[in-house]
């Protein structure tokens, strides 16, 4: 499913400054587009509005909301600590007729590397485990829309990359349009089809750029790192500091 | 005995050995007043013996406990409703709360006369004059739990679209637990309180109405009797319905 997005502003209530600016693009159909900004852009804000969580904008969306059926992977793994694997699994496919079988669900868990651990209450899975229980949360209701909000943040190098590859194997039988939004350029080089770098906040569209790297892809891929390197050197203001690009830089 | 060695005993034997201290002091100071008004324990259990075999206890805890456990059913459902309606509604919590604050002080006798005048001096009216007491106390405990709901939480049933009765079931209850434990313990004891007092005054049977029988007769070895007989089913609750109940809500805890 195609998504269009057309935010003319975003302001939270109370607030002096917009969270976001103009923001337009789309996104393919079945297309893996990246969103980079630096921290407090309002990335999390706009996928807040992509998912339908903040209706309080102007703008419009096409593709998205209640338009489409939805996997939101949060930055945190958002598990319910009260119930096990299996449960948390099944409390997002209510529409699901009949329910998930248990040979489902451990088939499932299989693919992500986590075969017998149905029973088991989240808590007592390490913070990759979880991860890999909310990414295949996300996908078990075939979403036509993955929205991933920095998913991978404060995990170690090869615990990233191996969810990585999670995430492509879950992305190769569905097939969602997906957007990821993050501050680690490296990953979204390593992941994406297509990289959106959006300014400070109130966020803007700063450059548009396509990645046509064949997949998969690593984050220490020598390609990936030639790209990162050029990426900086062509627009240093804009990736060296994502801290310090400015709001009014024209897009590329 | 060094320190070590005690605190490594089992909690339920220092817990039976407080007990136990506590009922050899009192057999020993019975013995030394020696006076009708200070039975020991061991006339008061010789009296709860004859009181279960022969007279009429066992008929009115019977009653009593109907009593509390139809006045608890209707202050924890009443509570917990109107407790969650208000902590995640500005509007429904601005409505009720100057009700709530004057019922959380409205004396239990001031409840519990004008529900006998009102209503009749009937089962109805006590039950209900039990449970108007104990309401506005659920009511602001499961507030508060209702007020501190994880929004993460709330926003994954959002975003999965998860119907309405199973976010309150999954996700909203599990959270407010300890809340509603809390209240459910509180409540009991504040209920098997104010239960007999509303017996005492309008009712012919259940342990408050023999609590006053035996007054007038200052019979006190048969109101221990009775008040042992009612710890004991505290106890019983406390120990085989609400501590198996708290761990199996907390099974999950790592």
């Amino acid at each position: 499913m195609k998504l269009v997005v057309d935010i003319r502003r975003k302001r939270h209530p109370g607030k002096a400054k917009d969270t976001i600016g103009r923001l337009a693009f789309s996104a393919e159909s079945g297309e893996f587009v990246a969103i980079v900004g630096p921290s407090g852009a309002g990335k999390t804000t706009l996928l807040k509005i992509i998912a339908g969580l903040d209706k309080d904008y102007e703008g419009g969306l096409d593709g998205a909301g209640d338009d489409a059926r939805l996997g939101f992977v949060f930055q945190e793994p958002r598990l319910l600590p009260w119930l096990n694997v299996a449960d948390n699994l099944r409390l997002v496919t209510p529409a699901l007729s009949p329910a998930l079988s248990d040979a489902e669900i451990d088939a499932g868990l299989a693919k992500v590397g986590l075969a017998d651990t149905a029973a088991q209450f989240p808590l007592r899975l390490s913070g990759g485990m979880q991860r890999r229980v909310a990414l295949l949360r996300a996908f078990l209701v075939r979403p036509e829309l993955l929205l991933l909000d920095e998913p991978f943040i404060s995990l170690d190098a090869p615990t990233a990359e191996s969810l990585y590859q999670v995430l492509a194997e879950l992305r190769s039988d569905v097939l969602p349009t997906t957007l990821l939004v993050t501050h680690d350029l490296r990953e979204a080089l390593a992941l994406a089809d297509r990289v959106l770098f959006v300014s400070h906040s109130p966020a803007q569209l700063i450059l548009d750029y396509p990645i046509r790297l064949p997949k998969p892809r690593r984050r220490d891929d020598d390609a990936v790192s030639e790209m990162h390197r050029a990426l900086i050197a062509q627009y240093p203001e804009l990736l060296g500091g994502l801290g310090t690009a400015r709001p009014n830089k024209e897009a590329a | 005995m060094n320190p070590a060695a005690v605190s490594t005993l089992p909690a339920a034997a220092v817990r039976a050995s407080a007990l136990l201290v506590l009922l050899v002091v009192w057999q020993i100071v019975a013995w030394k007043v020696n006076d009708p008004l200070l039975p020991s324990p061991a006339a008061v259990f010789v009296s709860l013996v004859h009181h279960l075999t022969h007279g009429e206890l066992l008929h009115h805890l019977g009653k009593t406990l109907m009593r509390v456990a139809a006045a608890f059913v209707i202050a924890m459902l009443v509570g917990v409703s109107v407790g969650v309606w208000m902590g995640r509604s500005k509007l429904v919590n601005n409505l009720f709360d100057g009700m709530l604050v004057l019922m959380l002080n409205l004396p239990a006798l001031v409840a519990a006369i004008l529900c006998f005048i009102w209503i009749g001096l009937n089962e109805t009216a006590a039950v209900l004059a039990v449970a108007l007491n104990k309401i506005p106390t659920v009511i602001t405990n499961i507030r508060e739990g209702a007020r501190a709901l994880d929004t993460q939480l709330l926003q994954v049933g959002e975003v999965y679209r998860v119907p309405r009765g199973t976010v309150l079931r999954r996700i909203v209850l599990p959270q407010l637990y300890p809340y509603i434990m809390a209240s459910a313990r509180s409540g009991l004891a504040l209920i098997w309180k104010i239960v007999l007092v509303i017996e005492l005054l309008g009712r012919s049977d259940g342990i408050g109405f023999q609590l006053g029988t035996f007054f007038q007769f200052f019979d006190l070895t048969s109101i221990l009797a009775y008040t042992a007989a009612f710890a004991a089913v505290v106890f019983a609750i406390e120990a085989l319905l609400l501590r198996p109940l708290d761990r199996r809500l907390n099974g999950w805890r790592a």
